[in-house]
């Protein structure tokens, strides 16, 4: 027999553009969307064009630049402090991707931790942690979120715990359901037969079928982690005053909105856009990563 | 001969407390060393209930009653969790029902079987990609090394069936339990397969008990037999006397309805249960009478 391809043991690389191939404009969308943001966070001191806490009240509330009255100098204009409000966009853009991404991630651990034990192990392990889900279900989640901020006190740490507190459920119970799916499978008693262990079988077997589902999750909830630290920050117990925040930028233009509408209108702006690009990557990622699908 | 794998009065009950239904209900069998016994019966008579009993992979609401299983003079019943699972894939191999579901919809065929060679024979991951591309070479597929690279959907159904073909032999078991491997494929390639499966069985040197409803592969591939009706034997011995002379009245049931292009096919008049159960206790009574009368 010709030995077809000695030394191509692996092919990864058409694989990973049949992948991107797959993900489709989701995937480039999303990704772009998320690019900016992260690209914000991270180079914030270098994009901001001026400090997003220095106050020049002799310039306050000065619109866009392209707008009769606009100075070029405020790409965006200004707050009614005189503050910078393209730089405050960026800066705040910190506060978000941080909690976004340590905050679900966080979450995520929890949430697949304890779903792949109810779910495999079944029996009253899955009964205490169902259970134990319910009852936390059962409490308004934004509430909690306040309740626990107000009580721990405000600071990035609390928005972070406040958000993994509420939300481990949200993985925990989907990645349970699909463990137990999974398991029911014949390739899962397949793996039984050839000898692996439980934990064998989850990690080896049962958690590559839940990654697809898994980074859906994870890029949702990081929109969702966006969303609550806005809401934690829009009622002010989110970060230190002085940092800026798009849920802080939204409550102070909410009071000029007649005089000054794109003081409100540009963080609500970036935050829909962030939401939508976690989406749209989350779901081109799992087109992506999913070599069964098909559309 | 020395058996490979002994069943004897072997009682399986399935359900929950208070409404447990016998599935097996002494069933005895013995597999000898390279022998390929058939084990046939209607749906529902217990045959896949055996062979999953053996492979330790009952449902969790079933439980063994009684009965002793020994697989080379080693109790299966009473055997500790992890040496059983040393013991799955190596000495004791499925080659399971269903093709399209049995392999993981997720992972490369490749990673699938160096998994199952690595987890068994410590090859490392070349050695093992290596040994598996000579694996699939033995099951007649070309281009071994192209296959190693694909998922389980890229390839056909009768792909798939060689692949785990390939994976039961792959470490030289002394019996594979073959779970009516052809029912789900087309009738050309079931006769590949079976002849694929005989190849190996002679080359490996393992026994197989081949779980079929299909009286037709029986004869095709088993030199013995063993009719399994209600969750008892009925009737055992060389495949040629039995399909040549049945003296049960189910075999003769079981072999007329057989379809056969040479004549219209019958309906299979089953045998109730209950009237066997009735036969089996009169069977007992004149047994003790006896007994007790040669006292």
């Amino acid at each position: 027999m010709v030995d077809l391809a000695l030394d191509r043991t692996v092919g990864r690389p058409s694989r990973w553009i049949a992948g991107l191939k797959r993900g489709g404009p989701r995937l480039w969308i999303g990704s772009a969307l998320v690019g900016v943001l992260v690209l914000a966070a991270l180079l914030a001191p270098l994009l901001a064009p001026h400090d997003p806490i220095e106050q020049d009240l002799m310039s306050a509330q000065l619109p866009p630049a392209w707008v009769t009255g606009g100075d070029p100098a405020y790409l965006l204009g200004t707050d009614s402090l005189g503050r910078c409000v393209l730089s405050r966009l960026i800066y705040s853009a910190r506060t978000a991707v941080a909690v976004a991404l340590i905050a679900a991630s966080l979450a995520a651990a929890i949430g697949i931790a304890l779903g792949l034990v109810a779910g495999s192990f079944g029996g009253w392990v899955d009964q205490v942690i169902s259970r134990l889900i319910d009852v936390w279900m059962a409490f308004p989640p934004v509430l909690l979120s306040i309740v626990l901020a107000a009580v721990i006190g405000a600071g990035l740490t609390s928005v972070i715990a406040a958000i993994v507190v509420v939300d481990w459920t949200r993985f925990a119970r989907v990645i349970r359901a699909e463990t137990m799916v999974q398991q029911q499978r014949d390739y899962a008693s397949a793996a039984r037969v050839i000898g692996l262990s439980r934990g064998g079988i989850l990690r080896l077997e049962i958690l590559p079928n839940l990654i697809p589902l898994l980074v859906t999750l994870l890029a949702v909830e990081m929109g969702i982690a966006i969303l609550v630290e806005v809401i934690l920050s829009f009622v002010g117990i989110s970060v230190a005053g002085d940092i800026p925040t798009w849920g802080g930028m939204i409550a102070e233009g909410r009071q000029i909105v007649y005089q000054a509408p794109w003081i409100m209108a540009l963080p609500i702006g970036c935050i829909i856009s962030s939401v939508i690009g976690f989406n749209l990557l989350g779901d081109g990622l799992r087109l992506m990563l999913d070599p069964v699908q098909r559309r | 001969m020395t058996a490979v794998l002994t069943v004897h009065d072997l009682r399986v009950a399935i359900g929950h407390r208070g409404d447990q239904t016998n599935v097996l209900r002494g069933a005895s069998l013995e597999v000898g060393a390279g022998e390929v016994r058939g084990l046939v019966g209607e749906s529902g008579a217990g045959k896949s209930m055996l062979g999953r009993a053996v492979l330790g992979l009952l449902p969790a609401n079933a439980v063994i009653a009684a009965g002793i299983m020994q697989f080379e003079g080693r109790d299966l019943v009473a055997m500790p969790e992890p040496e059983r699972r040393s013991l799955l894939g190596r000495r004791i191999a499925l080659i399971p029902q269903d093709p399209m579901t049995s392999l993981n919809p997720v992972k490369r065929v490749g990673a699938q079987i160096a998994n199952l060679l690595r987890h068994h024979l410590a090859l490392s991951k070349r050695d093992a990609l290596e040994r598996a591309a000579e694996l699939l070479a033995e099951v007649a597929i070309r281009e071994p090394r192209r296959v190693l690279e694909l998922y389980p959907h890229e390839i056909s159904g009768g792909m798939r069936q060689r692949v785990l073909i390939a994976m039961a032999f792959a470490c030289d078991p002394s019996l594979v339990i073959a779970d009516e491997p052809t029912t789900a494929l087309d009738v050309t390639v079931q006769r590949q397969v079976l002849q694929l499966v005989e190849r190996l069985r002679q080359r490996h040197g393992a026994a197989i008990l081949f779980v079929t409803h299909d009286l037709g592969v029986v004869a095709k591939i088993c030199r013995t037999v063993t009719v399994l009706h209600a969750g008892r034997v009925l009737e055992e011995g060389e495949t040629a006397d039995v399909l040549a002379r049945p003296r049960h009245p189910y075999t003769r049931a079981l072999l007329a309805a057989t379809p056969r292009a040479d004549r219209p096919a019958e309906t299979l008049r089953p045998v109730p249960p209950a009237l066997i159960e009735n036969l089996w206790s009169e069977a007992h009574r004149l047994d003790r009478q006896l007994a007790m009368a040669a006292l």
